[in-house]
């Protein structure tokens, strides 16, 4: 009996330390990637990075203003394309969704979800840059929404459904229209989850270098309006990060910096809408 | 009958043309359901025009090489010969060997931060797990060629070929470059993914079962084991073949850091190369109508790849869902 | 909430427009160089070879402080992606490190012409820890390495040109490009010359099936692989060596001397070959004393015939600037310039730009 009791309470000590062993070997990596980023971009961060335009090699002072600029039209533009029909999609799957048709829409949400990002760039050049023939901000804004889809419709979806039924029983009750209710009174309840899927779906593409290659393009110079070509952080971190010169690299992990302190920035607020509610475990 | 603005919708009579075309009660309802549904409807569209973009651009090196493509190793731009067998065990190995490593990590991350921590330290470790996701492809290469490879050449790899040298897998000129860097890297950028949405799933096990279990004397890990786990397999399953999706889509830093040689070797210091890499890397230069035909006839393989593996995926986090509850387990 | 946050970047993004208005480096007044209609703006999209990104980036720079109401975007998405956005007019003006194809020159709308813009190496670069001297290779013995034939850096073929060195007896870890890129066609181009057993069972172009070695994404990778992996050897474009302080190895050239990568034996090979009627041709394999064996020209990419005339004439403006002027920044960027004589035949080229029937350039 004595024996027994011993093993099970070993095991379970066992298990237990290596559940935390192992949240711990997660965490190495990302300790070890922010200290190197940290390390090679805190000297590029001035005033300068963040107002001035970029300048050749040779010459200092230079920044990424436009960049930094170019990133927040552009997430905007991924934002309008990407979240209202992905909420709406995502609310039409979780009322009406256990038709065939619903099930061939999540099923083309997950599938999609696992395109890589320069097939998703190279179809929207075809479809908008080849037509416009020019690159611009618009089409950059639609490769980066065409990614977030389908994140924001599953996470819309996946969290409506987890809403009390008598939250809506309650609307209803009330005269409210079924309409009404859903989006009311549901999906006003779902909503701080709805925002941390989206602003991680916001950040991912925060970070995405490849479709913007072939759709926004870059711009040395501000870019004004949507249908100019627009610089964007990744893109200008993966033009200075493959350049020969030692300048240029201090520039491109300072700007690495910034994105992460960015995508950081999303995150946080994320968590602290969520926290604001009353929600589940 | 005249409308009155002081009947409710519910009880006064349907207009004619709303009872024609829906159930619904009021113009509200049926413009709602429409609208949504017309939404959802972009997903399938923008799925179905690049499947038809990706068969459209596939189609010369499709009627050149037909099967041939998937079985034949030769990769040679410069003689215009293509051949993807390399990229393709190159994926599927970098993806396995990537799921080797983040599924027990993962899970463990998952029933850590479910079951096993306290509530104060759930929020700020689940949020530092899912900034792994934040963190650019670039940067992740980059911090894989001057900090991993070198580290794999230094100090792993000299010592997995001295204790386990006899097999296979652990034999051949160590770089620091190679599969296993791949593998390691692509594990990483997975976790987040996996950890999360298997939190998610032991977050929906009704704590019924968990408590039972609990309230007859079960240690913690047991209650875990023998109540929450069974009854979340297949979800968690599902997770990890969402994970596996990623991982195969992934193109930067895997191509930074995998060496991108196309020949097929079991050793895990061996260079090798990926499909999603192969794209990346040739897209920007190739010319010539036959070469951007096989560029696309790779990404077209990567894509059914992914599609039945959703396939699999939609099926076995399906039957969580319907899993009878209470006792009949 | 939603409301919310959407009202904040909103605003933000207002206030980005309206900063996007304005904003503009202060003019210099010009002397030499002919300046476009002041208060016209205009702006040229370019896209093409990563080689000469820093020179043009210098030139847009500083062409746009001559001219500031001419903005030049230039993007270095590789030659192929160059040529594929020129042939589409998606962009202006094209780069490429490697001329043109026949078939890819047909896919154009209309007649094409190659520009040669600047000029650069490719180098060897290598790292071996105990060696102090500088490396030389003679063709043989690269062709040799990189084909898998000479496998350790001791191998006797290696000492007879290096006998003041300490070869060490380590296995020679080869680099080469995995992406599509000019520098490898401009490598495996000089490789094909001095060894016909190359062409037949490796072959040149942007991307070919390297018989040995480990594969590296971009210049960036070869630099990095080479720099953190000892007895490693790679070839990169001569700025990045230069600027990693990676050691270069010197190449016997046609003529039978050992040539370092500077800028003059760049600018010998250059003077050695002479330019024909289509303004393309390859630099490697130079039949002079003073020539390095591994130089190419960088060419820009410009239709004939301008669709639209004002942007045709702008363009045709920046690129005789850069052909004259642009020039001068070329050596501090570990570029060569374009020999005088190339010059004066690319002028005559120039001069033939038009839109419809009228000419683009007057004199100047």
């Amino acid at each position: 009996m004595l024996d027994r009791y011993a093993r099970r309470k070993y095991s379970d000590i066992f298990v237990r330390s290596a559940c935390v062993a192992a949240t711990v070997i997660a965490l190495v990596p990302l300790v070890s990637v922010l200290y190197y980023v940290t390390s090679r971009g805190i000297g590029g961060i001035s005033w300068d990075f963040f107002s001035e335009l970029p300048k050749p090699v040779g010459e200092s002072g230079g920044g990424m203003a436009n960049a930094l600029a170019g990133s927040f039209k552009l997430l905007f533009l991924a934002c309008v394309f990407g979240i209202p029909p992905g909420v709406l999609a995502g609310v039409y799957l979780a009322e009406f969704g256990n038709s065939r048709f619903g099930k061939l829409v999540r099923f083309s949400a997950d599938v999609m979800s696992g395109v890589p990002s320069i097939t998703v760039g190279i179809f929207v050049y075809s479809l908008v840059v080849l037509r416009a023939k020019h690159f611009s901000a618009f089409a950059g804004g639609v490769a980066l929404g065409v990614l977030m889809l389908p994140t924001v419709t599953r996470t819309t979806e996946e969290l409506l459904k987890l809403v009390p039924e008598s939250l809506r029983e309650a609307a209803l009750g009330l005269g409210l229209p079924k309409w009404r209710a859903t989006l009311r009174v549901m999906l006003r309840t779902a909503a701080p989850g709805i925002a941390t899927g989206v602003m991680l779906a916001v950040a991912r593409v925060a970070g995405e270098t490849a479709p913007l290659l072939f759709t926004a393009f870059s711009n040395p110079f501000w870019s004004s309006g949507l249908n100019e070509p627009t610089a964007s952080l990744p893109v200008i971190i993966y033009n200075y990060a493959v350049s020969p010169y030692e300048e240029w690299h201090r520039q491109a992990w300072a700007a690495a910096l910034v994105l992460l302190l960015l995508v950081l920035l999303l995150n946080v607020s994320a968590r602290l809408l969520v926290r604001n509610r009353v929600g589940a475990r | 009958m005249s409308v009155s603005h002081e009947i409710s919708p519910l009880i006064r009579p349907r207009s004619k043309i709303l009872t024609r075309f829906g159930s619904e009660v009021n113009w509200g309802d049926f413009a709602f359901r429409r609208v949504t549904a017309l939404l959802a409807a972009l997903l399938i569209i923008a799925l179905a025009a690049m499947a038809i973009a990706m068969v459209h651009g596939s189609a010369e090196s499709l009627a050149k090489f037909g099967l041939g493509f998937i079985s034949s190793q030769i990769w040679d731009p410069a003689r215009d010969v293509y051949g993807a067998l390399p990229f393709i065990y190159g994926t599927i190995a970098s993806s396995l060997l990537a799921l080797c490593f983040a599924v027990p990590i993962s899970l463990g991350v998952a029933i850590f931060l479910s079951e096993l921590a306290p509530g104060w330290l759930r929020e700020p470790v689940g949020f530092l797990v899912e900034l792994l996701a934040a963190v650019p492809s670039v940067v992740y290469g980059l911090w894989g060629i001057f900090v991993l490879a070198p580290w794999l050449r230094t100090t792993v790899e000299p010592f997995l070929a001295q204790t386990l040298g006899f097999l296979p897998f652990f034999q051949g000129q160590q770089r620091g470059f190679g599969m296993l860097a791949g593998g390691i890297i692509l594990a990483i950028m997975i976790t987040p993914t996996i950890s999360s949405v298997s939190r998610e799933v032991l977050r929906a096990v009704p704590s019924a079962l968990r408590e039972g279990a609990l309230g007859l004397g079960a240690t913690p890990w047991e209650a875990v084991r023998v109540a929450v786990l069974p009854y979340a397999r297949s979800g968690l399953v599902g997770a990890t073949i969402l994970g596996l999706g990623r991982a195969l889509g992934e193109t930067m830093a895997i191509t930074m850091v995998i060496g991108n040689r196309s020949e097929i070797s079991a050793s895990l210091f061996a260079p090798s190369y990926t499909m999603a890499s192969v794209i990346a890397n040739e897209f920007s230069e190739a010319t010539g109508s036959l070469y951007l035909s096989a560029l696309a006839e790779v990404g077209l393989l990567l894509f059914v790849v992914t599609v039945l593996l959703n396939i699999v995926a939609r099926l076995l986090v399906w039957r969580v869902g319907h899993l009878p509850q209470g006792g009949s387990l | 909430m939603f409301a919310r946050r959407k009202l904040l970047v909103g605003l933000l993004f207002s206030l980005v427009a309206c900063k996007g208005n304005q904003a503009a480096p202060t003019p210099v007044a010009s002397e030499s160089a002919p300046a476009v209609k002041s208060g016209e703006a205009i702006s040229l999209t370019g896209a093409g070879a990563t080689f000469p990104y820093p020179l043009y980036s210098k030139w847009i720079s500083e062409y746009n402080k001559l001219n500031p109401n001419v903005k030049i975007n230039y993007q270095s998405i590789g030659s192929g992606g160059g040529i594929r956005q020129i042939t589409a007019n998606t962009v202006d003006f094209g780069a490429t490190d490697a001329p043109m194809k026949e078939d890819e020159a047909k896919q154009a709308p209309s007649k094409l012409f190659h520009i040669p813009a600047t000029i650069g190496a490719v180098v060897i670069a290598y790292n071996l820890p105990e060696v102090t001297g500088t490396l030389r290779l003679t063709p043989e013995v690269l062709v040799g390495i990189y084909a898998g034939k000479i496998k350790v850096w001791n191998d006797p073929k290696i000492k007879a040109d290096n006998a003041e060195l300490k070869l060490p007896a380590k296995e020679i870890s080869v680099v080469y490009r995995t992406d599509g890129s000019g520098t490898t066609a401009v490598f495996t181009d000089y490789l094909g010359k001095i060894s016909p057993e190359w062409t037949e069972k490796v072959g040149v172009g942007k991307v070919v099936k390297w018989p040995t070695g480990l594969g590296a994404k971009g210049n960036e990778g070869v630099t990095g692989q080479v720099k953190t992996t000892p007895y490693t050897i790679g070839y990169i474009e001569r700025a990045y060596a230069s600027q990693n302080k990676l050691p270069m190895a010197e190449l016997r050239n046609k003529a039978g001397k050992f040539v370092a990568p500077t800028i003059e034996a760049m600018s010998a090979a250059a003077d050695a070959v002479e330019v024909p009627e289509e303004l393309f041709v390859s630099l490697s394999n130079a039949d002079s004393e003073a020539a390095y064996p591994i130089t190419s020209y960088s060419y820009l990419l410009v239709y004939e015939d301008a669709k639209d005339a004002v942007k045709g004439e702008a363009l045709a403006k920046y690129v005789w600037w850069g052909l004259h002027d642009g020039q001068k920044f070329a050596k501090d960027l570990d570029y060569a310039p374009i020999p005088a004589k190339v010059v004066t035949k690319v002028e005559g080229r120039l001069k033939e730009l038009r839109s419809g029937d009228k000419k683009l350039l007057s004199g100047a």
